[in-house]
């Protein structure tokens, strides 16, 4: 769900949001929240749509954009692995979680796989600290993860 | 409508759900059908019990019988013998660590016994996306009272007997926020619920949301009242979808009842609600961020005066109230002011959720009358630590708080008491650590964090906390001198005097908290090049214990530099000077041979 391209069905789509929208001021947030549900990222293109639908400075756009973790502007992997990195998480060794799945992929926090297939990325608290350290990939999520669960969970995907 | 004799609850909180709770819920139902009882027996999806550790946790309803670990397998099993035998599972039950004994009853267990349940009373019970359900536990009778029998300022009169204080963290008397929102006068006025809970560690608010979101609505409706707003907005994170889904459907389902929406029960009172995302920054937490943010921008942090409650959301007088906050309010309507402050301690009267997390055995959700002492809720409730280690220190108050060692754990817990010793209440984290855990590395851990969330208008907090940091960075690779943990608190104190927000205020409290407490601890590091816990990589070194290696070579084939001398049966020996301390040996070995200190 987190790689559908730049299709004109997308603009579209995010056009007839826009449109749709009773008040345009404050709707930016929303916005944005339903553009990178759709695109699964935030381009530039993207960006320069929305500023001409909901008439913001481009620059504002960014601002808003760069401001929260939660959106990115750069295309992500068709699995996103997201490790939790809470305080719960953490003192549970979440961190050698990280560097097994480093080692495994071959990539750093924050970055893709050359093929496309796994991004990973840390995040603050899904809030399931009963579970810690928890891993998510795209929308399920996996509790109670060991150094020696990692290979299973990626075996998991790619089937 | 059926008339059940008997219910199955199965949480469905997000912790739960993770532990295919949804998948056991289709297979109860599945199996009571092909028994033919589906009309006796009621599969009900409640909200979070609060025993996170154990879940998927059922409930079996009026014989309050507690199931934990319930697997989708388990499903004939039940249903045959609970429910059609009549015969507990004795498999299923919870078995008390401290007294080997498997608990039946939900009320057995030490880690409800302590507990008082006002803002979580209907999480575990009712079907969250079931109106009628909130309806038969008093819900929107508060809401129906105050628009019927009192006044705006009766409301509030009854808010300020009740002596309730902001559960966010802060701990501001409600009573008082709704009192100054009432008085600045406009056409327009706004009620925000701050659900953007962003101190790691705590998930009260979520599970609030998730398991009855129904009794926020109605919070706010009545707040509404009180001040005469008839907008108010709910600020939620974007990483919490089952609640947002659940407020949603609640919303939709209050504004076909009509409790919600214009001329709510005919009063000719008009409140409606929206549902504002967040999208991933800790600092919307502050209530001049958090307006920033609503009305589409960076969420800076504003300077107060003016407070919202003169000037908020486009400019207009807002009262913003934390979800727990709210939890609280139709209660105290339903039961007096008078009732809820003869609850907790004389300066903060009421109870507080906390999330118990961490090196604990019993992670989940708690709430107990404030003045509760610590030791009642980290061992009692929460059941000591895991895996029989020592206790080291409870963090409250999540990046903004500090550390609790031993010798405070007697403290009884409120707003006031915190401060005393350091901390903070918080929003409710409690994160419980170990003698495995590493005090300067948790001070390091929230730093990162803070230069993560930073927003970035203020020099102190910007530049101060990276800073700390790096010299939280020099003490843990061993590179730093007895002048860096001066360094520190002067550094910390500076940002604390000359930062504008909260978050900026209490960034160097992890700091300050871990090197009043445990300044040993620091001081190992830096004169004796030392991690007492064994956690600083640069600081430890591995050794081959000559009784228990076997000489099985495990160790030398997985070492990269190879460093590790010796021959199969024979003890294996660890050249330190070319050792690069990555740890393969350690986590090879399988008969405890390497020793890391």
């Amino acid at each position: 769900m987190y790689n559908k391209g730049l299709s004109q069905s997308n603009f579209d789509a995010l056009g007839d949001y826009i449109a749709s929208l009773p008040e345009k001021k404050g709707a930016l947030m929303p916005v944005l929240h339903k553009a990178q549900n759709l695109f699964g990222y935030l381009p530039k293109e993207v960006q320069l749509f929305i500023c001409e639908r909901l008439d913001v400075p481009t620059s504002k756009i960014y601002g808003v954009i760069s401001f929260y973790s939660f959106f990115t502007m750069k295309q992500r992997g068709q699995y996103v692995i997201n490790i939790c990195m809470g305080t719960a998480c953490f003192v549970r060794k979440a961190d050698d979680v990280v560097k097994e799945f480093e080692k495994k992929l071959g990539i750093k926090v924050g970055e893709t796989s050359k093929n496309m297939m796994y991004s990973l990325e840390a995040l603050r608290c899904v809030g399931a600290c009963g579970l810690a350290p928890v891993v998510m990939v795209n929308d399920k999520i996996y509790g109670h993860v060991e150094k020696k669960d990692v290979k299973k969970i990626l075996a998991e995907q790619s089937n | 409508m059926p008339n059940y004799r008997m219910h199955l609850l199965v949480c469905g909180g997000t912790g739960c759900h993770a532990t295919k709770s949804n998948v056991l819920i289709n297979e109860l139902k599945r199996v009571l059908s092909e028994k033919g009882l589906e009309d006796e027996i009621q599969v009900v999806e409640t909200g979070c019990f609060g025993f996170c550790e154990k879940g998927p946790i059922v409930k079996v309803y009026p014989d309050n019988v507690f199931y934990i670990e319930v697997q989708p397998d388990d499903s004939l099993e039940i249903i045959e013998e609970h429910i059609i035998k009549g015969r507990k599972l004795e498999r299923l039950l919870f078995v008390e660590p401290s007294l080997n004994q498997k608990l039946e009853e939900q009320l057995d267990m030490p880690f409800y016994k302590k507990q008082l349940r006002v803002a979580l009373k209907n999480c575990g019970f009712i079907d969250p996306e079931d109106i009628d359900e909130y309806i038969s536990t008093e819900g929107y009778h508060a809401l129906g009272k105050v628009l019927t029998s009192m006044t705006p300022d009766a409301v509030i009169e009854e808010i300020k007997i009740s002596g309730l204080r902001g559960r966010g963290g802060g701990g501001f008397p409600t009573g008082l926020k709704w009192e100054f929102t009432k008085k600045s006068s406009a056409d327009q006025k706004y009620i925000v619920c701050n659900a953007d809970e962003g101190d790691p560690g705590a998930f009260m608010d979520r599970s609030i949301l998730e398991g009855d979101p129904h009794i926020v609505l109605e919070a706010m409706a009545i707040a509404g009242f009180a001040v005469g707003a008839s907008k108010g907005y709910i600020y939620i994170r974007a990483e919490y979808p089952l609640a947002i889904q659940r407020l949603s459907i609640a919303i939709e389902q209050a504004r076909n009842y009509g409790l919600l929406g214009n001329d709510i029960m005919g009063t000719g009172f008009d409140f409606d609600v929206e549902v504002d995302l967040g999208a991933g920054a800790f600092v919307c937490g502050e209530e001049t961020a958090l307006i920033k943010s609503i009305e589409g921008n960076r969420g800076e942090p504003l300077t107060k005066p003016p407070f919202p409650a003169q000037s908020g959301v486009w400019g207009k007088p807002t009262c913003v109230n934390n979800v727990e906050t709210f939890a609280n309010i139709p209660a105290i309507i339903n039961k007096g002011g008078h009732w809820f402050k003869k609850i907790g301690t004389e300066k903060s009267p009421g109870t507080k959720v906390f999330a118990l997390a961490g090196k604990i055995n019993n992670v989940g959700l708690v709430e107990v009358p404030m003045g509760t002492t610590m030791r009642d809720i980290v061992f009692d409730i929460g059941g000591g630590i895991r895996h029989g280690k020592q206790f080291k220190a409870v963090q409250t108050g999540g990046p903004s708080g500090g550390c609790i060692p031993y010798s405070q754990i007697d403290i009884p817990v409120d707003y006031d008491s915190l401060v005393s010793i350091g901390s903070m209440m918080g929003s409710g984290g409690l994160i419980v650590l170990d003698e495995d855990d590493c005090m300067v590395n948790i001070a390091k851990f929230y730093m990162e964090f803070i230069i993560d969330e930073s927003c970035g208008k203020c020099t102190p907090c910007r530049v101060g906390t990276k800073r700390l940091h790096e010299i939280l960075t020099k003490i843990t690779e061993g590179k730093a001198t007895e002048e860096c943990i001066n360094h520190l608190v002067e550094l910390s104190d500076t940002i604390k005097d000359t930062s504008l927000c909260g978050l900026g205020q209490t960034a160097p409290n992890p700091v300050l908290s871990t090197i009043s407490y445990f300044l040993d601890e620091y001081k190992a590091h830096v004169i004796d090049k030392h991690c007492p816990a064994g956690v600083c990589e640069a600081l430890l070194s591995y050794t081959v214990v000559s009784e228990n290696c076997i000489g099985c070579t495990a160790c030398l084939r997985a070492c990269p530099v190879n460093c590790i001398k010796g021959a199969p049966k024979e003890i294996h020996k660890i050249v330190q000077s070319d050792c690069i301390k990555c740890g393969a040996c350690y986590d090879i070995c399988r008969f405890e041979a390497i020793m890391k200190k």
